[in-house]
C-alpha cells in the first residue's frame, strides 16, 4: 500500500449550520413523541404524582400550616406545579441513559446531522410530560377547590414560564444521565438532586417556618423564586417583577452550564 | 481525488485503558468491492470500524473514506457512509416504516420523500408486510434486515458492516449475504467484520486477518488458503475394502501415505501439482475401483486461521461473546 494514494479530496470540511441543528432536533422531538404516544405508561409519573402530592400533602400539612385545607391550597398548589415541573425533567436523564447504553444514538452519531439534536429532541419532546403534568395537576386541584383567581392570559404565561423551566433543568438530568454508567443508580442520584430543591423551598411550608441556614438557601432557590412567580401569576395577582428576574437568572445559568458540559460529556463518552 | 480506493486507513492505533484494542491497523477497500475483515473475539474489529464511521477517535493514524479525510472532515465522511453496527441500533419502540421515516427525515427529506423511501427499503427487504408493527415484535432476522435498510437510506457510497450474520439462522444468513451482493452490484463499498470464515470466503474480494488488534495475513481468500499449505486430495471409496489399495495408489503418486479416516473412510493427502487428479483418476480406473468422492480441496479457512494466528476461533471464544451479550 502506498500512502501517496491517500489524499482526500479538496473539498472544505463541512459544518452542520443552525438551521440542520433546529430541523434535526425536530425530527428528534417527534421521535420522542411518538414514543410518549407508543407507551402512555412513561407518563404515569407526571400523571399520578400530581394527585398524590395533592391528596397527601394537601390534608395532611393543610390543616398544620395553613388552617384550612382550601387556604392551604391556593398556596400549595403554584408551587406544587413547580416541584411536579422539577420532576418530571429528572425522566430525561433516565432516558438518555437507556438510549445511550443500548447504542441506538450510534446510528445518529455516524449521520451527518448536528450532533446535540438526539439529545435537544429529546429534551423538546418532553414538553408533552410537562404539559400533562401541569394540565393533570390543574385540573385535579381544581376538584379539591383550588380556585385560579387570574385572568386566562396570566395562566397561560404561569404554565409556559414553569415549562421553560423544566428545558433548563432537565439539563442537569441529561448531564447526569450521560456521565452515570449504571442505570439502577441513576433514580437515587436523581431524587438526591430534587430533594433539597424542592423540599428546601416555600412550596410546602412558608420560608419564615424554617431554620435560619435553610431559610437563606430557599430565599434564593430556584424553586421558591418560581412558586413565588406562580402564585403572583395564578392566584394573587401581585407584583412579580422580583422573583421572575431571579427565576430566568437560574435558567440561564442552568442552561449556561449544564447544556454544553452535557454534550461534551456525550461526544466523549463512547469516543 | 482518487477514484479506485474507497476506504484508505493507515496505523490506526486505540487503546482502552489496558487494553491496546488496535495497534497499527492498515486497510484497503478498492471502490465497489468488499473487504472481509476476520478475527477471533476482541481482535479490534468493531474498534476499527467505530474509528472508520468516526464513532471513535483513533489515538494515532489516519483515513480517508470516499476522499474524505476522517479528521478534517468527519461531517463529510458521515454523509457517505452507511453503518449496520454489531448490536441492532433500531428503536424497538417505533415501528418499522417509523424508523426509517425519523432517519430519512435527519437525512433531509421531504416527509413525503421519508415517505416514499421508507416504503420503497420495506419492500426492498421483504418487510412490507411488518412496516407497522413495533420493532420489538421483529424476529433477529427481521431486525437485521431492518438494520440494513437503515443504513442504506441516505445511499451511502460506503457501506460498514460489524458482524451483520451473527446470530442468525443460516436462511437469515443466506438473504443477508444475498442483500449484501446485490448492493456490490449496485456499485457500494462494503467492509464487512466476521467471525464466520465461511462468510469471509463466500462474500469478500479481499480478507484482512487481524488479530489482538495486528493485521496477520492479507489477500484474496484463494490466496490466503494457499498460503497456509498447499491443497489436498480427498478420495473415498466406494467400499471398505478398497482403502488399502487405494491408500497405495496415492502413496506411490506422492510419495506421502495418506490421512486414513477410518470412520467415515475418507483418505486424505497433501498434493503439490493439481494435475495428479487426472492421474489418480486413470489409476483408480485401472485398478477398477470406484469412489464416491474424489476432490482436489484448498485448506479451509480455519486451518488459515490456525496456521496464522496460532489459534482457533475457540469454543472459549464463543463463551465469552455469549457472556457479552447478556
Ligand atoms: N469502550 C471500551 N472500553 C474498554 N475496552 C474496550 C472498549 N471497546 C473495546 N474494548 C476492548 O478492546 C478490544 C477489542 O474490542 P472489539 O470490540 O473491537 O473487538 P471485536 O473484534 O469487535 O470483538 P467481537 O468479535 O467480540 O465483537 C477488546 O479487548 C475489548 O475488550
Ligand atoms: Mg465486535
Amino acid at each position: 500500500m502506498t500512502t501517496a494514494t491517500m489524499t482526500a479530496e479538496r473539498t472544505p470540511a463541512k459544518l452542520v449550520s443552525p438551521a440542520k441543528l433546529v430541523k434535526d432536533s425536530f425530527a428528534m422531538a417527534w421521535r420522542g413523541v411518538l414514543k410518549i404516544r407508543k407507551n402512555p405508561e412513561q407518563l404515569s409519573d407526571v400523571t399520578l404524582m400530581p394527585i398524590l402530592f395533592l391528596v397527601m400533602f394537601g390534608y395532611i400539612f393543610g390543616g398544620a400550616v395553613q388552617g384550612s385545607t382550601e387556604e392551604y391550597l391556593q398556596v400549595f398548589v403554584p408551587g406544587l406545579v413547580v416541584m411536579i415541573t422539577i420532576m418530571a425533567s429528572m425522566s430525561a436523564g433516565i432516558s438518555l441513559n437507556t438510549d445511550v447504553s443500548k447504542g441506538v444514538f450510534d446510528r445518529f452519531r455516524a449521520m451527518p446531522i448536528a450532533r446535540s439534536a438526539p439529545l435537544v429532541g429529546a429534551v423538546v419532546a418532553d414538553f408533552v410530560r410537562y404539559v400533562v403534568g401541569i394540565g393533570v395537576l390543574l385540573g385535579f386541584a381544581a376538584i379539591l377547590g383550588f380556585r385560579i383567581t387570574t385572568d386566562p392570559l396570566s395562566t397561560l404565561a404561569a404554565v409556559a414560564i414553569a415549562i421553560a423551566f423544566g428545558l433548563a433543568f432537565c439539563w442537569i438530568a441529561m448531564f447526569i444521565g450521560i456521565l452515570v454508567k449504571s442505570p439502577g443508580a441513576l433514580a437515587g442520584i436523581m431524587m438526591a438532586i430534587v430533594m433539597p430543591f424542592t423540599f428546601g423551598s416555600n412550596v410546602f411550608v412558608p420560608t419564615e417556618t424554617m431554620p435560619d441556614w435553610l431559610a437563606a438557601w430557599s430565599e434564593i432557590s430556584p424553586v421558591s423564586l418560581l412558586a413565588d412567580v406562580m402564585r403572583g401569576l395564578l392566584v394573587d395577582g401581585g407584583d412579580i417583577t422580583g422573583p421572575l428576574l431571579g427565576s430566568l437568572a437560574w435558567m440561564g445559568a442552568l442552561l449556561a452550564v449544564f447544556f454544553p458540559l452535557t454534550i461534551r460529556t456525550y461526544l466523549r463518552r463512547l469516543g | 481525488m482518487n477514484n479506485e480506493i474507497a476506504i484508505e486507513a493507515s496505523g490506526l492505533k486505540k487503546r482502552f485503558g489496558e487494553t491496546q484494542a488496535l495497534r497499527g491497523v492498515d486497510l484497503t477497500v478498492p471502490t465497489g468491492t468488499i473487504l472481509g475483515v476476520l478475527g477471533p473475539n476482541g481482535a479490534g474489529k468493531t474498534t476499527a470500524v467505530r474509528i472508520l464511521a468516526t464513532l471513535l477517535r483513533p489515538d494515532a493514524g489516519r483515513a480517508v473514506i470516499a476522499g474524505r479525510d476522517l479528521h478534517t472532515d468527519p461531517v463529510g465522511v458521515r454523509g457517505k457512509i452507511g453503518l449496520t453496527g454489531q448490536y441492532a441500533s433500531v428503536d424497538e419502540d417505533l415501528t418499522g416504516s417509523e424508523n426509517l421515516r425519523l432517519l430519512a427525515r435527519l437525512l433531509e427529506f421531504s416527509r413525503a420523500g421519508a415517505k416514499a423511501r421508507a416504503a420503497e427499503l420495506l419492500e426492498r427487504f421483504e418487510l412490507s408486510h411488518a412496516g407497522g408493527r413495533a420493532v420489538k415484535t421483529y424476529s433477529g432476522g427481521m431486525r437485521r434486515r431492518l438494520d440494513l435498510a437503515a443504513s442504506l437510506i441516505g445511499r451511502p457510497e460506503v457501506l460498514y458492516l460489524d458482524e451483520p450474520t451473527t446470530g442468525l439462522d443460516p436462511h437469515a444468513r443466506n438473504e443477508v449475504w444475498q442483500i449484501v451482493r446485490g448492493l456490490v452490484n449496485d456499485g457500494v463499498t462494503v467492509l464487512l467484520t466476521t467471525q464466520y470464515l465461511e462468510e469471509a470466503d463466500q462474500l469478500a474480494d479481499r480478507i484482512t486477518v487481524i488479530d489482538t488488534g495486528k493485521v496477520v495475513a492479507d489477500g484474496r481468500p484463494d490466496e490466503l488458503k494457499r498460503r497456509t499449505g498447499g491443497q489436498t486430495l480427498q478420495v473415498r471409496p466406494s467400499t471398505r475394502a478398497d482403502l488399502e489399495a487405494v491408500s497405495r495408489i496415492l502413496t506411490e503418486l506422492t510419495q506421502q501415505v495418506p490421512d486414513r479416516d477410518d470412520d467415515t473412510g475418507l483418505l486424505t493427502v497433501p498434493v503439490s501439482d493439481p494435475v495428479l487428479l487426472s492421474t489418480v483418476v486413470r489409476k483408480l480406473d485401472d485398478a477398477g475401483i470406484t469412489a464416491d468422492e474424489l476432490a482436489l480441496r484448498l485448506p479451509s479457512l480455519d486451518d488459515v486461521f490456525l496456521a496464522l494466528t496460532g489459534h482457533r476461533t475457540s469454543q472459549e471464544n464463543d463463551q465469552n461473546r455469549q457472556e457479552a451479550l447478556v
